[in-house]
């Protein structure tokens, strides 16, 4: 193995400046995090505590093995998506391990909005169950909701990708032997009372948990009958009378120890179907990551510095490197696991491009799983290019990305532009993980090349008219786009509609990554067929 | 010499009997009862006989049984320890009755001290000091009181056949006379058997200095030099040294030729002690020594008398049994720097040192200094027995040297499970006036609420509690990670009955906040190790031993133990709920007895409805305690499945608060 040394000055004034910006966004974001993760207001939290509930973080972290990670997924879900704010979309979801396991919860907050489900709730419920089937994690739902928002349910309820998809995905997880444990904290209701009929074992809060498909207003608007919540749906009701429950719970402490213990009895947790290694701590500083990215955008920089930075003991055998150099291809190991890691140091060519499928084969035929560090503006263009067939080679490597078995883990380090997103394992080819540094940008080309495309077809068209366009006038047509793509190619739009998984602190990237290859192999890694490459 | 022995007796005593006698190719019969079933003495020992049960009336008291399993098991001579048959002259006639050799003095020699008052006219007589009382036979209580009054006032009044301090009353003033006369009768009867007392001239400074004498048959007698026993808490010792601070070569001349004539008054034989009553007023005095009593036996601190001679006195009583002469002659006899020992209790001194008996879920002792027990980690201290788990002796060419590492010593012993007086040794070791040998047994009386006190726990040492019952290791891959922020955990556990809740923010490798909403602790490099655990907070680095047993988990940090308790969130008893209330049929059947009525008051598991069903009977139970509100059927009653029999109204419970957990 070949060891990569940073060619980068520590104490140069581009460092300096580089980790200045940095640092910036990184506080940004921290900021932004902390506001997060409060949650609701500060009295709906106050009458939460008031009613003898934990908070919801709370819940999750009495339920984790202390001092064990939580690689939490959509914290910044629904940001700025809709008028009232709506933290973390009123749900935390991430891996977590329970007893030994790495499992998914999903916890409902009810201190927002009374936990109900937006668009985006329902979004990031179904993405952590799909992050829960692919990895094969078991389902912790700590349920505190009051179902659909009923203003919203046109886009919550009628769908495939909407709210039933919960309960169908239970279903099939519970058939594949994925087990679903839900935890009844508080209101259940309606649709949401699916949640734990639909789980293999289920926990309910005495005297604070309800699961009814119809509440006491309704059933009184129904049949005129009169009852109150507890009698229609309580704890006692429903684990003496109706079976909807398992297990009685005295508490919040009690509900999420017994949820532990439910754990504990799920058997072995798998073991890695792949040969792993002891950790070894990277040779370069991973703090350094924040001076090796360019405050400016449009300075290149070398993948290697952050390769280096992340992978154990800055072990890096790189592949081809000779040949279609714009794509970094090479073995190393992250946590002791092994990877196949591609990174973009250039826009992608025909050559890159091929070296780029070549490198997957090899993983994919050794089981060894792959990460993308995406940093890309996308495929040459020029006639050049196009006769030379760079479309058939970016086919190949989109071939190759889509159809590999093994886990695919993709971070979004810099720029993700057009069909370089594609081939470079965006969210659309299912990578079990897709995270965002603070300086990402996404969208389907640059704003400037955007804004130029329509002004140049205007300019056609006004000239062909025989009219004239002048430089302001060109000028006030381009803002528009300009400002659309600044807005909408930002990672906090992206993360906010789900895009990623989240945006993370560049200096945890290799945690991030290990947790999630960790989550990955959980699952078996399967035999690769790939499809039929254009030759 | 004996080729075998049996020790009547047990813990710490029995066992280091057992050490000497290892050493000297003697072998060992244990003797236990059902309560020292898995005793450290009986592990320890070749052969052991089990003598009965729990109570030491029943089994370690029980001579008859002890002298059995002698002979069945071919023991040649019986050491009898100190405590229970060591000073009973009966005991010694039926052991050498049967053929036996016992490992101490002759009957006649105990008979001759066992009785306080015949002992003290006869030291008096052999030219011994004794202090000024009365000790004859008159036992008015009138009498006693003109007695008193003639001897002058504080007097002491003591069970005749009393000792360690039982039967005794301290009465300052005439006033209180009469009724603690009446204590100390009653003490004795019920303790000894005797209600006698006799009276005292009370010393008001005293202190307490001991001769340790040696006697053999062939009519040698020397002694061991002194010990000083001052430091008592109610009359009880509690850290010894050798030799007495402040002793002079003319003191000494003339206590231990005091205690040599006392032992040759009574013909004694084997070790024996004598104790003196000192005037600690000034600085010691040829003529301010009385005699108190003499102990016929070996004493449990024996150990600060070994440290300064170099010897081993369970070998010299070994061979003075077994007719050897003596091994060294008076100028033999070295005193070589200076020893102190401290006895270990599991008893509460926040609680007036109540006795603490339970099970010691881990024992750790240091090195460097001489450990004496009877337990081990995971072993019980019964409520039998007394409840002594330790004796630590250390040994150094000074005072100040011995008394530091005794104080090192202690601090890195670790007792978990059970109140220790660790602390409160801890804290006589760094008081000044024991310090500079200024104590008097009235030292530990005066400053006992400062050398008992008790703070609340230590951020650090909840820290290291909190991780050793979260299983936390920062050493742990992904420590705490979280993708912002930092993973807080709130962690509540019990300590001295109080809940003790905090927050713990894992900020990073190693660096841990505690938080309690007020004010927050931080440290880093926290590490675990094995039962070890290391911090730094600003410039300390701490060093923690934390041993964790099921529900507990003990710190020991810089020489303080914190027992806490953890709260298992699974161990919650549920509560009254609406099934409790109303007691249904469970299936169709005939009622065949309703043994309750309406209004009455029932006890949990009290049977309220007996119902026949498919051929068996069904016992319906209260599920709480409560009262009958109503009761629905009548016997012979057919009722179907769901009929409601009785109701019933749980007792209402206090809402729980915090210390519901307790």
């Amino acid at each position: 193995m070949s060891r990569l040394t940073s060619k980068v000055a520590a104490n140069s004034p581009e460092f300096a400046a580089n980790s200045a910006r940095m640092v910036g966004l990184i506080d940004e974001f921290g900021a932004l995090a902390a506001r997060t993760m409060l949650g609701g207001d500060e009295k709906s939290r106050n009458r939460h505590v008031a009613r003898g509930k934990l908070l919801p973080r709370e819940r999750i972290t009495r339920l984790l093995d202390p001092g064990s990670p939580f690689l939490e997924i959509g914290l910044f879900a629904a940001d700025g998506v809709y008028a009232d704010p709506i933290p973390a979309a009123g749900v935390i979801g991430g891996i977590g391990r329970v007893s030994g396991r790495d499992c998914m919860i999903l916890c409902n907050d009810a201190t927002v909005k009374g936990g109900t489900y937006y668009p985006v709730t329902v979004k990031k419920h179904l993405r952590a169950q799909e992050i829960a089937e692919e990895n094969r994690l078991p389902c912790i739902y700590l349920v505190d909701s009051g179902g659909a928002n009923l203003p919203n349910q046109d886009e919550v309820f009628p769908d495939r990708d909407h709210f039933g998809r919960i309960f169908y995905n239970q279903a099939r997880m519970s058939a594949a032997g994925i087990a679903q444990i839900a935890v009844v904290m508080g209101s259940c209701t309606a649709g949401g009372a699916y949640v734990p009929a639909m789980s293999d074992q289920t926990i309910i809060v005495k005297e604070q948990g309800t699961i009814f498909l119809a509440g006491p207003p309704l059933v009184k608007a129904a049949t005129g009958e009169v009852v109150d919540a507890e009698t229609l749906g309580g704890g006692d009701t429903h684990t003496r009378l109706s079976g909807v429950a398992d297990y009685l719970a005295e508490n919040d402490a009690h509900a999420l120890a017994l949820a532990r213990q439910a754990v504990r009895n799920l058997g072995l947790p798998p073991s890695p179907s792949i040969p792993l290694r002891s950790a070894v701590a990277p040779a370069m500083n991973p703090h350094e990551i924040v001076g090796v990215v360019p405050a400016d955008a449009k300075i290149p920089y070398d993948i290697r510095e952050v390769i280096g930075r992340i992978v154990d003991g800055s072990d890096f055998e790189e592949f081809k490197e000779r040949f279609g150099t714009t794509l970094v291809c090479g073995f190393a190991h992250i946590d002791g696991i092994p990877v196949g890691i591609i990174g973009n140091n250039g826009v992608l060519f025909s050559e890159s491009s091929q070296k780029g499928a070549h490198f997957i084969e090899l993983c994919c035929q050794r089981r060894i799983p792959l990460l993308f560090l995406q940093n890309i503006t996308g495929f040459m263009v020029g006639s050049k290019y196009e006769a030379g067939g760079i479309a058939r080679d970016g086919a190949k490597l989109v071939n190759a990305v889509s159809t590999a078995a093994v886990p695919k883990v993709t971070v979004i380090v810099g720029g993700s532009f057009g069909a370089g997103n594609y081939g470079m394992c965006g969210r659309a080819f299912g990578p079990r993980f897709l995270w965002m540094w603070p300086n990402a940008r996404i969208s389907v080309m640059g704003g400037e090349q955007a804004a130029g495309v329509l002004a140049t077809v205007r300019r056609t068209a006004i000239e062909a008219r025989g009219g004239n366009w002048s430089a302001d006038e060109e000028a006030a047509f381009k803002q528009p786009v300009l400002d659309q793509f600044e807005e909408q190619s930002h990672p906090l739009y992206a993360s906010a509609r789900l895009w990623d998984d989240g945006i993370i602190d560049p200096r945890t990237t290799r945690d991030v990554v290990a947790l999630s290859l960790r989550a990955a192999l959980n699952a078996p890694v399967e035999d690769t067929r790939f499809g039929v490459f254009r030759m | 010499m004996f080729t075998k022995i049996l020790i009547a007796n047990r813990g710490e005593i029995a066992c280091r009997v057992i050490d000497t006698c290892r050493r000297m190719g003697i072998a060992t019969v244990a003797v236990y009862s059902d309560a020292d079933a898995d005793a450290r003495h009986r592990a320890m020992a070749d052969e052991a006989v089990p003598i009965g049960p729990a109570p030491v009336a029943e089994s370690y008291l029980k001579g008859e049984r002890i002298i059995e399993a002698a002979l069945a098991t071919g023991a040649e001579a019986i050491h009898p320890g100190y405590g229970f048959l060591s000073e009973n002259p009966a005991f010694v006639e039926a052991v050498e009755a049967a053929g036996l050799v016992f490992i101490g003095p002759s009957a006649a020699s105990i008979r001759a001290m066992g009785l306080k008052d015949a002992a003290k006219a006869r030291m008096s007589a052999a030219g011994v000091p004794v202090v000024p009382g009365y000790h004859g036979a008159e036992q008015d209580a009138d009498f006693l009181a003109s007695e008193a009054e003639k001897i002058g006032y504080p007097v002491l009044i003591k069970a005749r056949a009393g000792g360690g301090g039982k039967g005794m009353r301290l009465v300052e003033a005439p006033d209180d006379f009469a009724s603690a006369l009446e204590g100390a009768q009653r003490e004795g009867k019920s303790s000894f058997g005797d209600p006698a007392v006799l009276i005292e001239k009370y010393v008001t400074t005293p202190r307490h200095i001991e001769v340790q004498v040696f006697g053999d048959r062939h009519g040698q007698v020397v002694h061991l030099w002194e010990r000083d026993c001052s430091l008592q808490r109610r009359h009880q010792k509690v850290i010894e040294e050798a030799p007495a601070p402040g002793m002079t070569p003319e003191m000494r001349a003339a206590m231990t030729e005091a205690a040599v004539t006392a032992a040759r008054a009574v013909d004694y034989v084997n070790a024996g002690t004598i104790e003196f009553i000192v005037d600690g007023s000034g600085p010691l005095r040829p003529d301010g020594f009385w005699f108190m009593e003499m102990n016929t036996r070996l004493q449990v601190e024996h150990p600060v008398t070994e440290g300064i001679t170099g010897l081993d006195l369970v070998e010299w009583q070994l061979r003075v049994a077994a007719g050897e002469p003596l091994p060294l002659a008076q100028d033999e006899i070295r005193l070589n720097g200076h020893a102190f020992e401290a006895r270990i209790y599991a008893e509460d001194p926040t609680r007036g040192f109540l006795p603490a008996p339970g099970p010691l879920l881990h024992v750790a002792f240091p090195h460097g200094a001489r450990i004496d027990t009877g337990v081990r980690g995971g072993d019980r201290i019964s409520a039998y027995y007394d409840p002594m788990i330790a004796k630590i002796t250390s040994h150094a060419a000074t005072r100040t040297e011995a008394l530091f590492r005794l104080r090192e010593a202690l601090g890195a012993t670790h007792v978990a499970g059970t109140a220790t007086n660790l602390g409160f040794l801890q804290a006589l070791c760094r008081d000044a006036d024991f310090a500079a040998g200024q104590m008097d047994t009235g030292l530990i009386g005066r400053k006992q609420d400062a050398l008992t006190h008790v703070g609340p726990p230590e951020d650090a040492a909840v820290l290291f509690a909190a991780m050793a019952a979260l299983d936390l290791d920062p050493a742990r891959p992904h420590f705490g990670f979280r993708l912002w922020g930092s993973a807080s955990r709130r962690v509540e556990l019990v300590s001295d009955g109080a809940l003790v809740a905090r927050d713990l923010r894992l900020l990073g490798p190693g660096t841990i906040a505690v938080e309690d909403g007020w004010h927050v602790a931080r440290f880093e490099a926290v590490s675990v190790s094995g039962g070890e655990m290391r911090a730094r907070q600003g410039g300390r680095n701490l060093r923690a031993h934390v041993a964790r047993a099921g529900g507990a988990v003990s710190v020991l940090l810089d020489g303080r133990i914190t027992d806490f308790a953890l709260i298992d969130p699974l161990a919650v008893e549920s509560s009254g709920g609406p099934e409790e209330s109303r007691i249904t049929a469970p299936m169709t059947g005939l009622v065949r007895s309703v043994p309750v009525k309406a209004g009455e008051a029932v006890a949990k598991g009290e049977i309220l409805v007996v119902l026949e069903a498919m051929k068996m009977e069904h016992s319906l139970r209260a599920a709480s305690d409560g009262i009958v509100e109503a009761v629905h059927c009548a016997v012979g009653d057919t009722v179907s499945d769901g009929t409601l029999l009785v109701e019933f109204a749980p007792e209402t419970r206090e809402p729980d608060g915090e210390d519901a957990h307790v």
